[in-house]
């Protein structure tokens, strides 16, 4: 499945609530599920401060894909890295640096990504696309 | 006796003599306020960041309209109409801060950004003057981090040290540790009134009065204290208040530092600029006159006037009204509040301002706010900007609640209510 196709199947699942309870409701169920970043991994080097929450981001490079692993210490926010992985994680580097995440703003959840949001998600995009021009740089 | 302590004596012959005048109608109150009518989210609005900021009656913002509308021009240098208009309405707000917290002098209040801006001009003036290497500054574990980073600049300046009175577990200070850290090498004590973030009244009386034994001045960041207690600087012999407008339901970028004139004629200037001086050559410049030593270049003089039009906002409800009812809605909210199962407060001194600190059990407070945002509620998160008070603590976050004298029971319950929802969401 390419980015632009992960991104339509998740507009297409939050199209069914009606409301943030529902949607939140769904993004605790997306936290609860997430397959959580090695704990190894979760230490001080990993880890990308908010002034609210905490994440925790790990990527590895295998056979010219990037893969992402994350965790939060908040749940919503754990919910929202999690759409974030599920649509960059398994991804050619170039795919990664170029996409644009139009889904976020599509599933009203945009707020969470503004520069004011101290959840660290903004700061966790960037991290991943950094990778992804680090993984790259590498390999050219 | 105190002019504040006078004035609630005869406030309470008032009410008294005739109930109906002074009775205190939430109601009413909150329809000078055009942010509570509006709806978020297509909801009713429950701001309980108060804290933070207070909200402005519209006898503010009509203020700050009608100077800007009609009478906006810079003060103190123009001859003419306009300007002398504003000159003259930007001296009476100080006059009014002079009344309000019952200083000596006019010129004993200096006109700041904020309470944060009034610390750091003392770290800096008083600092250049009094403090040398190895002498000591002594704060509280409880102090907001604007009340900590300016001695800690100040001490790597000077090479002196920072002196830390710690804290009971139910918020209050130590007063005794004060007693023993004092010395003849300590040169200031700075602590706030109240704990932005537990809602701890601090003795700062017993505090100035222990210190100014040991013939060592005190700062009293006021930033929560003034608006939910009342000040009177005489009585509490303090050296240095600091507080800021727009938590006294006056606008933002104004504050107040108040200083003892010895204090404010003996320390050095903290910025140069226009108006703060009287004659400048190369050769040399001579400083102006309290108040104007310490208010270079243009001042947020607007936002003075604005703060003037606050402070006579709240004395035409009452201090004391607004004090009892603020007591009253602490009272009912700690108690509410208490029974909710794995809701734990932080903070229960004996005497608390309008602020309630409090965890969930297994819920990151990040969460809860964003939940309770949702239900339209406003409650701060975080650390609070103080982040010793949570290292004490072994948390890295509170959801905080603070009151004022707009809010009503009916919004504590409704609190209650969507902290019910909150739970059940992520239990």
């Amino acid at each position: 499945m390419t980015i632009d196709e992960k991104q339509k199947e998740i507009i297409e699942e939050f199209s069914v609530f009606d409301d943030w309870m529902d949607k939140y409701s769904y993004l605790i169920e997306l936290g609860n599920n997430i397959q959580l970043i090695d704990d190894k991994y979760k230490t001080e080097e990993y880890i990308i401060r908010g002034c609210q929450s905490d994440v925790w981001l790990h990527a590895e490079y295998v056979d010219g894909i990037v893969n992402f692993t994350t965790d939060s210490n908040a749940i919503l926010t754990k919910g929202i890295a999690a759409l974030l992985v599920r649509v960059l994680s398994g991804h050619k580097p170039a795919n990664i640096i170029n996409a644009d995440l139009y889904f976020v703003k599509e599933i009203g959840l945009d707020q969470h990504l503004s520069p004011t949001r101290a959840n660290g998600l903004l700061s966790m995009l960037k991290q991943m696309k950094l990778y992804a021009m680090a993984y790259q740089a590498k390999n050219s | 006796m105190c002019k504040l302590h006078n004035k609630l004596l005869s406030n309470r012959l008032v009410i008294n003599l005739n109930p109906k005048i002074l009775e205190f109608k939430v109601e009413q109150i909150r329809k000078d306020f055009p942010i509570l009518q509006q709806r978020i989210y297509n909801k009713s609005l429950v701001y309980l960041d108060n804290a933070a900021t207070t909200q402005k009656p519209k006898q503010v913002i009509d203020t700050i309209n009608e100077y800007y509308t009609k009478y906006n021009s810079n003060i103190h240098r123009g001859v003419h109409f306009l300007s002398e208009k504003t000159t003259l309405a930007y001296e009476n707000a100080r006059e009014s801060v002079k009344n309000f917290i019952n200083a000596k002098h006019e010129h004993e209040v200096i006109f700041t950004h904020g309470t944060t801006s009034a610390i750091n001009l003392v770290a800096f003036s008083y600092g250049e003057k009094f403090i040398n290497e190895n002498d000591e500054i002594i704060i509280s574990a409880m102090e907001h981090h604007s009340n900590i980073v300016p001695w800690q600049l100040l001490c790597e300046r000077k090479k002196a040290k920072l002196k830390v009175i710690p804290f009971f577990s139910n918020g209050e200070l130590a007063l005794d540790e004060l007693e023993k850290l004092l010395n003849e090498k300590t040169k200031l004590v700075a602590v706030n009134h109240v704990s932005n973030t537990m809602g701890t009244i601090n003795p700062i009386k017993k505090i100035i009065e222990i210190s100014h034994n040991h013939n060592v001045p005190v700062l009293i960041d006021g930033a929560q204290g003034i608006q939910h207690t009342g000040v009177d600087v005489q009585d509490l012999d303090v050296d240095f208040y600091a507080f800021s407008g727009h938590k006294v339901y006056g606008p933002t970028g104004i504050g107040v530092l108040y200083g003892k004139e010895k204090w404010l004629e003996e320390i050095p200037p903290y910025q140069g600029g226009g108006d703060m001086i009287k004659s400048v050559t190369f050769a040399k410049t001579v400083y102006n006159d309290l108040p104007f030593k310490f208010e270079a270049g243009t001042t947020n003089y607007i936002g003075a006037i604005g703060l003037a039009s606050a402070i006579k906002y709240i004395e035409s409800i009452e201090l004391e009204n607004i004090f009892n009812y603020e007591k009253e809605l602490l009272d009912y909210a700690t108690t509410k509040l208490s029974t909710i199962e794995g809701l734990s407060i932080i903070g229960y001194a004996k005497e608390k301002s309008c602020i309630i600190s409090f965890v969930l059990d297994g819920i990151h407070h990040f969460d809860a706010g964003m939940m309770l945002d949702k239900m339209d509620i406003a409650v701060r998160t975080g650390n609070h900007c103080t982040q010793p008070i949570m290292d004490y603590y072994r948390i890295d976050g509170t959801i905080r609640a603070s009151m004022t004298f707009y809010n009503t029971k009916e919004e504590i319950d409704y609190l209650y209510d969507s902290i019910l929802k909150v739970k059940q969401m992520f239990n």
